[in-house]
């Protein structure tokens, strides 16, 4: 094993382990000069934690490239960054390789695209080692097992042979951590390590990082936007906006005491477990600026409702603002800083709350109202075949397995579960309008199977519509925003120009964008804008129905609380109802009325959003809910985490019994005949004493609930 | 080609992007967008205007001289530019140069602007066809085009062009049937990739047709390969032009295109010259304007292209 290394005592007591002084980076561009990084300056201490958070395009992974010396060429850098007293930026690019992997470790978010898929994962360690390291190849390769050991990879020996493409997602990125490090590395910068990983496997990572961290006591750079993850593992944080740090605090003492509006912006735009009671979240309007010939003024100032005229004359530095209690003192860029106390200046809150709008339908209970999507008994299944020419069937995918739901009208039924559970399969199917291999689907009471004639199918399209969760990809980028709202129209048989325009028009005032935009293409707007115009165009025939995949996943936390904002108020309005597909459950907490947990291809539990979220039953439930990590850090250090173990199997084999067995943390705890129970009987939907609330476990009824 | 020439044309296209209300309440069409984006782009502006020079050259060029291209000055054999009233001189039938060129260059421009026209449209149509569908559809497609890629193309091109004896419209035809196979295995493979992506999709469940959704989305996104492989193919068709006319099948005399006119040049390469260099200067020219139209159309109609810019 590694050799454990004391953790070092207080800060300030020692030179710091990186020191950054006023880095700027600057890129070339046809624009113009982009100041990326305009003044960046922290110091780390061995065995803590920054946290580094901001939107896209804030400039916190090219502070992260520019310590670790991967900028282009072309890329001007100035300022210093002191690695125990070195500077990073005097070395060239042969000394710089060796400090990067010998003295920091790197971590990247997609770890598919970090490990080479020709090399066993073993033999990529070993090559990590052996670059830094003189050391043989059985002692480098004993080394690698044990590494593999140590971020909890089960049979190291037998894995350390297996290629990348055998792993899952979060076994991979295991293994980035394992190769980061390898050589006992100082200073560990992950960027954005578990973005693009289900939340169960995300909490395992956070977990195995803290271990990292413990058994080398390096310093850990932690880049993301998440403030939830940064509330569970980061020491000091940083929040990063158009190119510079705007407030730099201990992380109690950060969240409990934001004094940057754009800190504050950010906290109230994010939908939280822990705060369901909110009506509507707070957007922060506008968008950051573009980086380019920036005038002398609070970039911030556009977006900021505290703004006054001297923001505009000046930016301001970022000034030390007393900063009580543990971790670095704290320091904000804003003007008012001194007067924002607690989110609000002078009492009033700097970000109002938005009014909820009405809900006209809500007064009707819910089973007098129509049903305008029903699922009974859907199954898809995909052969799985082996063979180049002739191609056998070898087995069956079991996608989606007998799925029972309904969504009445003006109600928004959120489907949730981890990638690979079936929802986008779901989602296909019921777009699909073809009768389902199994089972039965109807929309608006219109039965699938009973739509054989081409206007039959147009009408049923015209009452459900899909929004795409890549607001760019969804939209053809040759067209402009006019045609592309308009093709729906086109579709249906409208021909009038005029028509076409000032219907084109309504929709965009309808969700917030200007009609005097709709020449632009795609490539003008911003995330959120374009995820707009995916909105206007699903609701540009009146559907009754909108099928909502991943909306707001792409999009930056303050631009998704707007888009989520809207949708609310939409829903409202016009009286839809929405299919709502997220792996994010605070944002399905946020909209929902109704969830259904998924998992294999089934649905585990169901019912109000009130019921599951407070009272979740299924023991993979209770595991999701307590994975999602809480922009709160007291609530995060003293909750308990049920950690799931493992990935998602493969659905492959359609054998009875509970497919959550292999993970589940209920099922270690019972005795053998209900271990028996688990294995050979499929649990079905059964509710207990509460019709709407339903839930797919044996034993359920003998869990204690778990606080989230 | 986002190089230094380009970069000051730049600065207009900001102030579009900051100034919404620049356009006004009228709806500026994708196509008056286009062409001002291409406008901007000098290179191809200078290739368009090189290549309405030729065309207008082959449509008028035959009034600046009062010989025929067909007809044989008995006094003047093979003499060279400027003598005896042949402003480009003869060839060795006594035929005037500068009225074969004339007609030489219509000749090619309209097999090979046709050609490659139809060859491009075609392939790019089955090609997107054959992906949007999928399954069997795609298959049986797929087999045809394959089928046809094994047959011997310029074997079966030489016998029908000896059949019908040289006439021009019959090489078109035959040209274009033989030339999209490759093409349109190209388009497929890349339409592929559309057909996951969810404006594909999206179209689709918003109810709008099979064609539409081809012509409208999968075409137009593949459109800079359509337009690089329209470019090229006019050249290619020269010289396939140029090679079956060579080996004797293609066009043949009394009338001329450019390519029966290297083919009868480069035998006099060393005695008079004027007769291969000329109509090779016209190819030349040719081809360079259609790369330079080719680059900029690419160019402007390329929503993510850096020279173009934003709209």
């Amino acid at each position: 094993m590694i050799e454990q290394r004391a953790v070092t005592t207080e800060p300030g007591t020692q030179r710091a382990l990186l020191s950054v002084r006023d880095l700027k980076v600057a890129f070339p561009s046809e624009a113009g000069r982009v100041d990326a990084v305009r003044g960046v300056s922290f110091d780390l201490h061995r065995g803590k934690t920054l946290g580094i958070v901001g939107e896209s395009g804030s400039g916190k992974s090219v502070t992260s490239m520019a310590v670790m010396g991967l900028l282009p060429e072309y890329a001007s850098v100035t300022g210093e960054i002191l690695l125990d007293g070195k500077n990073l930026l005097d070395l060239d690019d042969r000394r710089m390789s060796k400090v990067r992997g010998q003295q920091i470790g790197m971590i990247f978010q997609d770890p598919l695209s970090s490990l080479t898929p020709i090399f066993s994962i073993g033999a990529q360690i070993v090559e990590s080692l052996q670059i830094h390291q003189d050391i043989s190849s059985a002692a480098a390769w004993k080394r690698a097992v044990e590494l593999l050991d140590l971020v909890g990879i089960p049979n190291p020996d037998r894995r350390a042979k297996g290629f990348p493409h055998e792993f899952s997602g979060g076994m991979r990125q295991r293994a980035v951590i394992a190769m980061a490090i390898a050589n006992d590395p100082d200073l560990i910068i992950a960027d954005e390590p578990t973005t693009a990983l289900d939340v169960t496997v995300q909490a395992q990572i956070l977990e195995v990082l803290k271990t990292a961290q413990r058994e080398t006591g390096a310093a850990v750079i932690m880049i993301t936007h998440d403030l939830g993850v940064v509330a569970g593992s980061a020491d000091d944080v940083m929040v990063m906006y158009a190119g510079r740090p705007v407030e730099h605090a201990g992380v109690d003492e950060l969240f409990a005491q934001p004094r940057m509006p754009y800190t504050i912006g950010l906290m109230g735009a994010i939908p939280r477990l822990d705060d369901r009671d909110r009506d509507a979240l707070t957007p922060v309007p506008g968008t950051p600026p573009l980086l380019v010939d920036l005038p002398d003024a609070c970039p911030f100032a556009a977006r900021c409702p505290a703004v006054e005229d001297a923001c505009r004359a000046a930016e301001p530095p970022l000034l030390t603002i007393g900063g009580a209690g543990t971790g670095a003192a704290h320091s904000a860029a804003c003007r008012r800083a001194e007067e924002i106390e607690d989110g609000a200046i002078a009492g009033k809150p700097i970000f109002p709350v938005p009014a909820a709008r009405e809900d006209r339908v809500a007064d009707v209970p819910r089973e007098e109202r129509p049903k305008v999507l029903e699922l009974s008994g859907v199954t898809k299944t995909f052969p799985l075949t082996k063979g180049g020419l002739l191609k056998r069937k070898v087995g069956t995918v079991f996608a989606v397995n007998g799925i029972d739901l309904d969504i009445r009208e003006g109600e928004t039924l959120g489907l949730v579960g981890e990638s690979g559970c079936g929802k986008t399969t779901t989602l296909l199917e019921i777009m699909g309008l073809k009768p389902p291999e199994q089972g039965s689907i109807a929309v608006c009471g219109q039965d699938t199977a009973g739509l054989k004639r081409k206007q039959d199918i147009r009408a049923v399209r015209r009452d459900m519509q899909m929004v795409f969760q890549d607001p760019m990809g969804a939209l053809d980028p040759r067209m402009t925003v006019f045609d592309i709202l308009a093709e729906p129209l086109r579709a249906a048989g409208e021909r009038d120009k005029k028509v076409l325009g000032t219907k084109v028009a309504e929709l965009m005032e309808l969700v917030g964008l200007d009609p005097e935009h709709r020449d632009r293409f795609p490539s003008a707007f911003s995330g959120g804008q374009r995820q707009r115009i995916g909105i206007a165009r699903a609701l540009s025939t009146k559907p009754r129905l909108l099928v909502l995949d991943e909306p707001v996943s792409a999009l930056d936390v303050s631009v998704q609380a707007g888009v989520i904002n809207l949708l609310n108020d939409l829903k409202a309005e016009l009286g839809l109802s929405y299919l709502f597909v997220a792996h994010d459950l605070s944002v399905v907490c946020h909209i929902s009325d109704r969830v259904a947990v998924m998992y294999l291809g089934r649905i585990v539990e169901i019912g109000d959003t009130d019921a599951v979220f407070d009272n979740p039953r299924h023991p993979y439930t209770q595991a999701l809910l307590s994975a999602i990590p809480l922009p709160d850090p007291v609530a995060e250090r003293t909750r308990e985490r049920v950690l799931l173990a493992g990935d998602l199997p493969s659905p492959t084999d359609e054998t009875p019994g509970c497919r959550f067995v292999s993970r589940c943390p209920l099922h270690t705890t019972l005795s053998d005949p209900q271990k028996e129970r688990c294995r050979g009987v499929t649990p079905l939907l059964t509710d207990r004493g509460d019709p709407d609330h339903r839930d797919a476990c044996h034993f359920a009824g003998t869990t204690t609930s778990v606080d989230n | 080609m986002p190089g230094a020439g380009t970069a000051p044309e730049e600065a207009p296209e900001i102030a579009e992007v900051l100034e919404p209300g620049a356009t006004g309440g009228k709806r500026l069409s994708p196509t008056k967008l286009y062409v001002r984006r291409f406008a901007r782009n000098r290179p191809a502006l200078g290739g368009m205007i090189l290549f309405v020079l030729l065309v207008l050259f082959s449509l008028f060029g035959r009034y600046l001289t009062h010989w025929n291209y067909e007809e044989a000055d008995f006094t003047a054999l093979s003499v060279a530019p400027g003598v005896g009233g042949h402003i480009l001189g003869t060839n060795s039938a006594g035929n005037d140069v500068y009225a074969q060129l004339v007609h030489g260059l219509g000749r090619s421009l309209i097999i090979a602007v046709a050609v490659s026209l139809m060859t491009t449209a075609i392939a790019g149509l089955f090609g997107t066809t054959a992906a949007y569908f999928g399954g069997k559809v795609e298959r049986a497609m797929l087999g045809f085009v394959h089928f046809l890629l094994i047959l011997p193309s310029f074997l079966i091109i030489a016998l029908v062009g000896t059949h019908y004896r040289g006439e021009w419209k019959i090489l078109v035809v035959v040209l274009t049937l033989f030339g999209w196979m490759l093409t349109a295995r190209v388009i497929w493979s890349l339409a592929t990739s559309l057909r996951e992506r969810e404006y594909v999709m999206a179209a689709r469940f918003m109810g709008v047709g099979a064609f539409r959704t081809i012509v409208r989305h999968l075409v137009p996104n593949i459109g800079s390969l359509l337009i690089v492989t329209f470019t090229l193919g006019v050249a290619s068709t020269v010289q396939s032009e140029t090679a079956l006319s060579f080996i004797g099948f293609g066009v043949k005399q009394p009338d001329v295109s450019l390519g029966s006119m290297l083919a009868d040049g480069q035998n006099t390469l060393s005695t008079a010259p004027w007769l291969f260099y000329m109509p090779a200067a016209l190819v030349v020219l040719l081809t360079v304007a259609m790369a330079l139209i080719g680059d900029g159309l690419r160019d402007a109609l390329d929503p993510t292209s850096q020279s173009g810019g934003r709209a």
